[in-house]
């Protein structure tokens, strides 16, 4: 299937280049650090508080590290003049699109699993469940992928890895602070912007351990819309020239 | 086959390609001539499917591009790009197997394909060796392998030799001869004695818009060159018939009345020597005064078409 070809040739070029690494272990180390200085803390707590806590940090450096992952995904292609091998191949802008989502998704897959430890100790040392720490992976999984059609945007719309990463990181600044700009905003226009937020009202479930599924199928939306956007600036691109 | 009609592209309200027609038979190797910046590129990124045209068709094997099945219609084109489209971090025989897959070869005959395709592209000696470490030369040979590793009908090669060194050149030149038969071929280079050795018929742009079509030979007969004539006739007669500027002499093997006649064309060939023979002189010989490749490109690239 060819959107596997593409995603494995993704996952081979991110796990030999040394960038990957370099974000997913910066981002690693961002990670423990947000985890003790601010999720532990001086001041005693429950343990299912110290790990919704970590979910709080652990949400916002796995879409920083979706972001980051994808940044180059169409971008670097450009940049080495290698994008017209795929273009040129009979498969279709989706296919090429979804293929390179999916390789991204990987990368940050990897990246949420080497997470894990943080939830661990807090098992082991706490009195937690299985289950929260499942929805709470499962929640960080969903924001990375969101995250990675948000950069995967940035990355088909720029040749410059940068300026996708900047304006990628725009776009989910933008996306969280609708949640608190609903506040600003009364009645039910007030409401839908607070439901289109990327964070808070559709991730605090998952750090208090709760799967739902109305916010499943937000963040499955969101990477959806981003994708078909991706899409459909790729097809405007051969339009356009 | 590939047949053009009134291809025509804009970049914002610039047009790049005007109302381009053309058609290319099987089995045909066609270069495509003309400054930088005539279309010569966006023509060729339309006819790879890397571009949609802004207005026009094309056709490959009857088969419109740029339509509902356009994607299908792409595994017929191989396509190498000025720059060629490489992933540095594979080895050269991990590389065509994708790129084979890619171009729909099933999994199981991806392997032999590359093998195929290094092989012709004589690239059999660095199948293990990775793509960032290959000469500059060697990566234009996986450029061209890639385009061929999945037995596309159009071969498109857009200047195959640049940034080449003479040796590169000729082995270069080697190659894509021993491509011909195999595939429609369609190159553009600014390497002339290259176009000149391995083209049958040349494509010659300016502006966006194809100002000549044609065999070297015949170019040269539509150009506003110079012909050389072998008559049978009166000096002074044939003299009369002639532009001012004509040089005649007489032939070598010195025969009555037969002269050798180098003059400028002011119009067809053909109008010439009907000229000649309405007025009683014979017309042994004709052909072009081909100085070489150069002045016709100049000529044609840059004075107006014909």
């Amino acid at each position: 299937m060819i959107v596997l070809l593409i995603a494995r040739r993704e996952i081979n070029q991110a796990l030999k280049t040394w960038s990957g690494y370099i974000i997913g272990a910066s981002l690693l180390l961002l990670s423990g650090l947000l985890y003790n200085v601010l999720g532990v803390g001086a001041v005693p707590q429950y343990s299912r508080d110290v790990l919704a806590n970590a979910y709080y940090f652990l949400s916002g450096t796995s879409l920083v590290a979706g972001i980051l992952f994808a940044m180059r995904l169409v971008a670097e292609e450009r940049q080495t003049g290698s994008l017209p091998l795929l273009s040129s191949s009979p498969i279709s802008d989706g296919q090429l699109v979804v293929g390179k989502f999916l390789g991204g998704f990987v990368s940050v897959a990897l990246f949420v699993a080497c997470t894990l430890y943080i939830p661990l100790l807090v098992w082991i040392r706490g009195n937690v469940t299985v289950g929260h720490i499942v929805a709470g992976h499962f929640g960080l999984l969903l924001i990375g992928a969101a995250g990675v059609s948000i950069g995967l945007l940035g990355s088909v719309l720029f040749r410059s890895q940068l300026l996708a990463a900047i304006v990628s990181g725009v776009i989910a600044v933008v996306m969280l602070v609708l949640w608190p700009a609903k506040r600003l905003i009364d009645g039910p226009l007030g409401d839908v912007i607070g439901a289109m937020a990327l964070h808070d009202r559709h991730f605090r479930p998952f750090m208090d351990g709760t799967i739902s599924l109305a916010n499943v199928v937000y963040y499955g939306s969101v990477i959806a819309f981003f994708l078909v956007l991706s899409r459909n600036v790729m097809e405007a691109k051969r339009w356009r020239g | 086959m590939i047949r053009t009609e009134s291809l025509t592209k804009y970049f914002g309200t610039r047009p790049a390609v005007r109302d381009l027609s053309f058609r290319i038979e099987d089995s045909e190797v066609v270069g495509f001539l003309g400054l930088n910046g005539a279309g010569k590129t966006t023509t060729l990124r339309m006819l790879a499917g890397l571009l949609a045209p802004s207005n026009g068709t094309i056709e490959i094997d009857s088969e419109p591009l740029h339509a509902e099945r356009s994607i299908e219609v792409r595994r017929r084109i191989g396509f190498l790009p000025e720059r060629p489209p490489l992933y540095d971090e594979m080895g050269v025989r991990e590389f065509l197997e994708f790129a084979a897959r890619l171009r729909g070869v099933q999994k199981d005959r991806a392997g032999p394909a590359a093998s195929e395709a290094m092989e012709r592209t004589g690239l059999g000696d660095h199948r293990h060796q990775g793509i960032g470490s290959l000469s500059h030369g060697y990566r234009q040979r996986v450029g061209i392998a890639q385009a061929i590793v999945h037995r596309p009908s159009l071969v498109i090669l857009d200047e195959p030799t640049s940034g080449l060194d003479p040796v590169q050149i000729a082995h270069m030149r080697e190659l894509i001869r021993e491509l011909r038969g195999h595939h429609t071929i369609l190159v553009s280079s600014h390497n002339l004695p290259e176009i000149q050795q391995t083209c049958d018929r040349l494509l010659v742009m300016r502006d966006g818009r194809l100002v000549a079509s044609g065999t070297e030979a015949e170019l040269w007969g539509r150009s506003r060159g110079r012909v050389r004539l072998e008559l049978v006739g009166e000096p002074e007669r044939i003299r009369g018939l002639l532009p001012d500027d004509s040089r005649i002499r007489p032939t070598p093997a010195s025969e009555a009345n037969t002269l050798e006649v180098e003059s400028t064309l002011t119009g067809p060939t053909e109008e010439l020597v009907e000229r000649l023979v309405g007025a009683g002189i014979g017309v042994r010989r004709v052909e072009p005064v081909t100085e070489g490749l150069e002045e016709l490109f100049v000529q044609l690239t840059t004075e107006e078409a014909p």
